[in-house]
């Protein structure tokens, strides 16, 4: 597993620069990745995305897709697209400090 | 009697009705429900729109395979109460049970994509995922002599994956052997980031796009389809025109399923990936496409996770601990046209690789590659489903996959 620096800190990554590890994130490590990917502010709603992926990662095992998080976490797929422009599956949870969704097989 | 009850009498349902009666008829009494006489050969709905087959080649009678001593219960489920373990029909029949088996598949879903369902339905936009839409789609195919060909997939999952992929490359040989293929352009337009989900498996079958001139629009979220203008429309304002659209609809599990909080976002059954055991109620069991196990959704998917399930269910209603794991196995032929095919085996660890199936270095399939030799294995597959799978014989190949014969490296 590579070990990258980002904000001074040393964090697990995998090849596509996901965190691996759950706990390395906080809200800090967040607007950096964020800033990484091109969403220099993060806003109440894009927050509210960030904290459901993370809550709802505990309970299940694993990344929410877009379709979860508009049905169990409400926040509709349109507003999805425009928080996290063009990849919005892939940002969010690299934002949240998450593994990107496993393409369902 | 104890009684088992069998929501869904498709291909994981009678194979499960079959292998259990054999087990425990007699001493245990086994219902099973289904709202649809006919049972369909679904894989066959890949064929019809190109004449391959015959819509009769697909229809049997579901009865037929279901074994005598099991009840067959001809109705539409419409509620589940697992707190009293009682199904209601919708006619008002109460079914009750001790064991509950939920093996009532995935289903396209049309009515969940803004613009998919209507009047344009059966005639610029089609689907081949029942068997009204491939017989529609076999006489628009008919007519369509020139113009853009769309074929899309709008969400997984979806059962068989692999299927949109397929229809689009027969589509290309079919229009080849017409000569009609120069004057229709073809565009594979998918949510994925590429054309199939497994790296390897997704490098091979987009190098084989390529090859054969089908444009490749990954990334595309389709959020409405506007039928009036041909075009699909995607969550970030792309659009793409068509002259004849081939969609599949997003896949949903049953209403009943969802409404007695047994299931996912897409309705399907949540389970233990391993011994498909209800995580919310421990006498239901979710098998076949009903369930939400991360593999593909396929008959070979069903045919596999039997060997574990039956023994396992068994052991669970005897108060014994169920000892066999599944391992998310599938195995799928991958039509490409031209009489060739491809192979794919693959589990919950490893992505489908290169190599030989089922005998290591032998074959006769080859993985990962076309040959006519897969070709002539998935028109096999026809038979072996009638004829050996619903009646829940052996068929000579291991449940569990297997590394060997697979290359590595190729990873
Ligand atoms: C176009 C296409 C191509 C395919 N190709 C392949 C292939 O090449 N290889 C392969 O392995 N698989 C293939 N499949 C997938 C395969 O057909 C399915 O995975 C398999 O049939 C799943 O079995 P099942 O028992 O879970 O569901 P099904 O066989 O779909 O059975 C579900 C049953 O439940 C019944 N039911 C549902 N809801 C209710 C209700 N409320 N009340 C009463 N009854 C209900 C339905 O009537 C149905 O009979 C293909 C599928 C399609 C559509």
């Amino acid at each position: 597993m590579p070990v990258t620096t980002i904000a001074d800190r040393e964090i697990h990554v995998d090849d596509d620069g996901f965190l691996t590890e759950f706990e390395e994130w906080d809200e800090d490590l967040a607007r950096t990745l964020a800033t990484n990917i091109g969403i220099p502010d993060l806003t109440d709603d894009h927050w509210k995305v960030i904290t459901f992926l993370r809550s709802d990662f505990q309970q299940q095992g694993e990344t929410a897709t877009l379709r979860r998080v508009s049905t169990i976490g409400g926040i509709p797929t349109k507003s999805l697209f425009q928080l996290f422009p063009k990849k919005p599956a892939r940002k969010m949870s690299y934002v949240a400090g998450l593994q990107k969704p496993k393409g369902c097989i | 009697m104890k009684r088992i009850l069998i929501l869904g009498a498709g291909t994981a349902g009678t194979m499960a009705a079959n292998k259990l009666h054999k087990k425990l008829g007699g001493t245990w009494d086994i219902t099973i429900v289904d709202q649809d006489e006919i049972h369909y050969y679904q894989p066959g709905f890949l064929f019809i729109p190109f004449g391959s087959y015959r819509p009769e080649d697909v229809i049997r009678t579901k009865r037929e395979f279901v074994p005598k001593g099991v009840n067959y219960v001809s109705g539409n489920i419409a509620t589940l109460d697992p707190e009293s373990n009682k199904v209601t029909l919708a006619d008002g029949t109460e079914l009750g049970y001790e064991y509950l088996i939920i093996a009532t598949g995935t289903h396209p879903t049309p009515s969940e994509t803004p613009g998919l369902d209507g009047p344009e339905y059966g005639k610029t936009v089609h689907d081949f995922y029942t068997f009204e839409g491939s017989v529609a789609l076999r006489d628009a195919l008919a007519k369509f002599e020139s113009g853009r060909l769309v074929v899309n997939l709008i969400e997984m999952p979806i059962k068989c994956p692999v299927a949109p992929l397929e229809f689009a490359l027969l589509a290309e040989s079919h229009f080849t052997k017409l000569g009609t293929r120069d004057n229709i352009e073809i565009v594979y337009v998918t949510p994925l980031d590429a054309a199939f989900t497994q790296p390897v498996a997704a490098k091979h079958l987009g190098s084989m796009l390529g090859d054969r001139m089908i444009v490749l629009e990954p990334d595309f979220y389709l959020e409405r389809i506007d039928a009036e203008n041909k075009k699909l429309v995607s969550y970030d304002e792309r659009e793409i025109d068509y002259d004849l659209l081939v969609t599949v609809p997003i896949n949903m599990g049953a209403d009943f399923v969802h409404e007695a909080g047994l299931g996912d976002e897409m309705r399907h059954v949540n389970v233990d990936h391993h011994n498909f055991l209800s995580k919310d109620h421990d006498n239901i069991f979710a098998i076949g496409d009903a369930a939400n196990l991360p593999t593909s959704k396929a008959g070979s998917v069903a045919h596999f996770a039997m060997d574990v399930f039956v023994p396992n269910f068994v052991n669970h209603v005897k108060g014994l601990p169920m000892e066999e794991e599944f391992d998310g196995h599938s195995n799928c032929y991958i039509e490409t046209g031209y009489n060739k095919a491809m192979l794919i085996d693959f589990n919950y660890e490893t992505q489908p690789l290169p190599g030989k199936y089922p005998v290591p270095g032998f074959g006769p399939f080859s993985l990962l590659k076309e040959s006519e030799i897969n070709h002539w294995g998935k028109l096999a597959f026809k038979w072996m489903y009638w004829n050996m799978l619903l009646a829940g014989r052996d068929i000579p190949v291991p449940s569990h996959m297997m590394m060997a014969g697979k290359d590595r490296s190729a990873a």
